[in-house]
Formats: structure tokens, C-alpha cells, sequence
């Protein structure tokens, strides 16, 4: 599968999406102008890729900020980490969060609440 | 008319303004059409602004979250009355004002609005500010889990989540403007962590 390398910039997050080298992540900030145009491309990539997911997927969010028009679409990506789940394929969601962060902290506990799928949460000091 | 009493009248308005200001601590002022840069150079001066005064990071963090919902609802739903007061079409204007007290941050807009909306956007204001912290988390879920973007690329989650990030009432008003549009003012506080 073709690999998608976004580099972050200041409205929009750094994204990988590497199943050769196992690497999925998702890390920055996302308050894109266009969020539906901005991961359309990687709702697209996951859907070709449950088609033949790895054995297993551990995809990494590591978000210091989104917006709640990017808080849908983070929610659309968990759902389609959730069928590839559901298929019967090993997933893990690491959510990161910076140590000093509540809100980003309980923003992961919503997710995992919602969706049903192995769910970590992984704090991390800031710098 | 004589011109220099029109200039000298300006002049005299301009420091009006300025007390004005002062007066109600407001830091940053904006009237106009809202566009993604004007809501990053925003964010981005406050935040470099709010730093520069050793704010606690989580004051800083939320006052950019309220900055961003607020000034998207400004880009997305704002519109505008011509001078003559006849005409309304959205075009993303309004006024946008941050203050800073001793104790706490203001986030306020105001933009025109069809009377016809101010129904619905009552009942959801009056919602969002009868629940508590847990009311506003199943809220927020339950429409996150429902909610479909709009053709205008909103999650119709900024409202709840502004109050969860301020944890303070959500401040409303409307204002006459003609038969049908009114002057919708939204007003929020974060309260400084420091």
C-alpha cells in the first residue's frame, strides 16, 4: 500500500500512514479550513487498508489541540479502526496526552468510551 | 459641513474609543468578515501575547479553544445587515472582542441573525447552561455520535463545548435590529489559573 506522509503545520497535524513499517499516527494540532478535504484522503486510505489490515494495528494519537469540526472526523477514524477490529484483527488505539492536560486526557476517555475497541492512554511529559 | 469639525469630531471618537476599551479591558477588538487566517493570526497574537505574561498553559489552552469555536461560528453562521437595514446575507461578519480582568478572560461575539433562529439557538443555550460538567459530557457525546458534518463544515458541537472549556454559564442576548433580524451577542469567561 501506498504510504501518506502529511508534515504538520500550524493548523493541521503531521499524519503517517505506513502498514509496511507498522507506523500509524496522527500528531499536532488539527483546526484545519477544510476538514472534511483535509482527511478525506486518510478516511480513504483506512478504507483500503481493512480491506488487508496487518495483524495488528497500533495507531498512535498524539494531538496537543483539535477543534470539535476535527473531533468528528477523529471519531469517523476510530469508527473504521473499530471494523477493522470487529473483523477480527488485533487494534490498539494509544491516545497520547501531555501530562498537564485534563482536557486532552478525558477528550481519549470519550473516545474509548464511544468506540469499542482496546484503548490506551499514554501520558507523556511536556517539554 | 465644515470638514475640521468632522475630523476633530473623529479624533475625539478615537479616544472615546480607546477609554471605551479601557474601560472594559478589552485586549483585542475585530468587526469584520471572519476568515481561517484572521482566526490563526488572532489565536496565534493571544497566544504569543498570553505567554509573554507567564499565563498558566491551561488558561492559554482553553482561551485559544473558546478563540476557535467562537470565531468559526462567526465565519460560519455571521450575517450581515446592509447599512439600510433591508437586506441580510451571510458573509461571515461580526465583532469579535477579547477582555482580560483580574480574575478571568472574555470571549464575546456578535453577529446578525434571522429572527426566525432565535428559538432554536435559545433552547440549545438554555440547555447547555442547565446541565452540569457531566451533563455537558453525555451531551457532547451523544451528538458527536449522531452528528454528520454540515455543508458548512460545523459539528454543531462548538456551543457545548466552549461551556465545557470555560465551565461558566454561556452569556446571551439578542437585540432588535428591524422586523426581522436581530443582534445576536454570545459572551463567555475562562477563569485565569494562576
Amino acid at each position: 500500500m501506498e504510504v501518506i506522509k502529511i508534515i504538520k503545520t500550524d493548523d493541521t497535524p503531521s499524519v503517517t500512514l505506513d502498514a509496511q513499517n507498522d507506523l500509524f499516527e496522527i500528531s499536532g494540532r488539527s483546526l484545519p479550513e477544510d476538514v472534511a478535504a483535509f482527511y478525506e484522503p486518510i478516511l480513504d486510505w483506512l478504507d483500503r487498508y481493512s480491506k488487508k489490515p496487518n495483524d495488528k494495528t497500533v495507531f498512535n494519537f498524539k494531538l496537543v489541540y483539535f477543534n470539535t469540526a476535527s473531533s468528528k472526523l477523529l471519531l469517523d477514524i476510530l469508527l473504521k479502526l473499530e471494523e477493522i477490529y470487529e473483523a477480527g484483527n488485533d487494534v490498539l488505539v494509544r491516545w497520547h496526552f501531555p501530562d498537564d492536560d485534563e482536557d486532552m486526557e478525558e477528550a481519549g476517555e470519550e473516545y474509548a468510551d464511544i468506540v469499542e475497541i482496546p484503548f490506551e492512554q499514554v501520558s507523556y511529559p511536556i517539554d | 459641513m465644515d470638514s475640521k469639525i468632522e475630523i476633530k469630531e473623529f479624533l475625539e471618537f478615537v479616544y472615546s474609543f480607546y477609554k471605551t476599551m479601557r474601560d472594559h479591558q478589552v485586549v483585542l477588538v475585530y468587526e469584520g468578515v471572519v476568515t481561517h487566517q484572521i482566526i490563526k493570526a488572532f489565536t496565534s497574537l493571544t497566544e504569543t501575547s498570553m505567554e509573554a505574561q507567564m499565563e498558566a498553559p491551561s488558561t492559554l489552552k482553553r482561551v485559544f479553544h473558546v478563540m476557535v469555536e467562537c470565531l468559526q461560528n462567526l465565519s460560519k453562521h455571521a450575517e450581515f445587515i446592509e447599512s439600510d437595514n433591508t437586506s441580510l446575507h451571510r458573509d461571515g461578519k461580526g465583532i469579535f472582542l477579547l477582555s482580560k480582568g483580574s480574575v478571568n478572560y472574555t470571549v464575546t461575539t456578535g453577529n446578525a441573525i434571522g429572527k426566525e433562529k432565535i428559538p432554536s439557538i435559545t433552547t440549545l443555550l438554555d440547555h447547555i447552561n442547565s446541565l452540569d460538567k457531566d451533563g455537558l459530557k453525555e451531551l457532547y457525546k451523544e451528538r458527536i455520535k449522531e452528528g454528520r458534518l454540515s455543508n458548512k463544515g460545523g459539528a454543531g458541537l462548538g456551543f457545548i463545548d466552549v461551556a465545557r472549556k470555560t465551565g461558566s454559564e454561556l452569556n446571551y442576548h439578542f437585540l432588535p435590529i428591524n422586523d426581522e433580524y436581530s443582534f445576536f451577542v454570545l459572551s463567555t469567561e475562562i477563569l485565569r489559573n494562576n
